[in-house]
């Protein structure tokens, strides 16, 4: 199956989740600031914002974009380094493979603390 | 016979008087030597040229065609800007060989190489076809299923402003400077390239054109209008003003959907 995607919608994808990040590591970098800096990140606090339903969900979307933006990133800078069909078939799999296992791997984290798994 | 006497005093000196006398002076030209064909290795070649203030790079490489080495090869044709056939590097910028001045380059040796990102053919002569083939993939012409030479037609209008969208980019002589200058193509092989991209949006910002949608098509793939980085070395090299960089930008408005 060959999955065929204008490379305008991808990167109308790749400059909306640059703006979404840059947004919500915005809104994550201010509630550091709500705190002591160091206590913000003491274990007990870290976890409180795992358990914090609003928040959890806050670091999956910026989870998602961030891999998002980051990957689509990458394949375009290999599909300038080299090109060739096979090769630029490998990135384009590679890459959505990639961004999928990296959502799916810091999926489980989150949801793992948010139940108190860890 | 009558003789008129012209007074002394009125006598007129008709010679007209000589321009200021331009020194002649001698530059070392440093021209690039290869042959892909024969695999031998790119070498530099030196040649004492003797310049005036106006002798162009084009005229000091015909002048070491014509007295020094003969087998020095080039490719030029209209001496005046007008062709794009005398693109070359010169002192690491690419330029019009005949549109570039050596008293311009303020230098005593000049250093001349074939264009960047142009498979090499000889020595200052690159090969074109990919650059020709690209623009032909462009549509460079207007795409109008109505026509101004039938009967019952009407002439398309286009006011002042229609035509300023899209005129400086019509200046365009392909002569490929903007493409060696171009930092992606120097990686991206496929990369279509600030000549064609330009020349997408000369026709794509013509009210007389209908072609909008195909180019847009064409433009829009992996190795298409995205992977400009914006550089802007297109534009700074243009021997004819255009701005191939803008181009790209106002055609990517279209895609954005930030244009119609």
């Amino acid at each position: 199956m060959v999955i065929k995607m204008r490379e305008s919608i991808i990167m109308k994808i790749h400059y909306g989740t640059a703006l979404g990040a840059v947004a919500l590591v915005a809104v994550h970098i201010l509630m550091r600031m709500s705190q002591k800096f160091t206590d913000s990140l003491a274990y007990q606090n870290v976890m409180a914002n795992y358990h914090f339903l609003p928040y959890a969900l806050m670091l999956e979307v910026i989870l998602v974009l961030l891999s998002v933006h980051g990957f689509n990133g990458l394949r375009v800078i290999l599909l300038e380094l080299k090109q060739g069909v096979t090769y630029e078939r490998a990135i384009n799999y590679g890459s959505i493979a990639a961004m999928a296992a990296l959502i799916a791997y810091g999926s489980r984290t989150i949801l793992m603390a948010g139940m108190g798994m860890s | 016979m009558a003789t008129v006497t012209v007074p002394e005093e009125k006598k007129i000196d008709s010679t007209p008087a000589a321009p200021e006398e331009s020194k002649p002076k001698t530059i070392t030209l440093r021209i690039s030597r290869s042959n892909p064909s024969e695999n031998l290795e790119t070498k530099f070649d030196e040649f004492k040229v003797p310049v005036q203030k106006w002798t162009t790079v084009l005229e000091a490489i015909l002048y070491v065609k014509s007295n020094l080495d003969h087998s020095v090869a080039v490719r030029y044709s209209c001496r005046q800007a007008s062709c794009g056939s005398c693109g070359m590097k010169i002192n690491g910028k690419p330029r019009l060989a005949c549109y570039t001045k050596i008293s311009e380059l303020d230098s005593n040796v000049i250093t001349i190489e074939p264009m960047n990102n142009f498979p090499i053919i000889r020595d200052l002569a690159v090969n074109f076809d990919q650059l020709i083939s690209t623009h032909k993939k462009m549509k460079p012409y207007i795409i109008n299923e109505e026509s101004e030479v039938q009967p019952g037609t009407k002439e398309f209008i286009q006011t002042p402003k229609d035509l300023e969208k899209f005129l400086q980019f019509s200046y365009c002589i392909k002569c490929g400077l903007c493409n060696s200058a171009c930092p992606t193509m120097a990686t991206d092989e496929s990369f279509i390239g600030p000549q064609g991209l330009a020349q997408a949006y000369r026709y794509t910002a013509d009210n007389r054109d209908q072609g909008k949608k195909d180019r847009l098509k064409i433009v829009d793939q992996s190795h298409g209008i995205w992977r400009c980085h914006f550089a802007g070395s297109c534009s700074n090299v243009c021997p004819k003003g255009v701005d191939p960089a803008m181009a790209i930008q106002l055609l990517r408005g279209y895609l954005l959907g930030f244009r119609k």
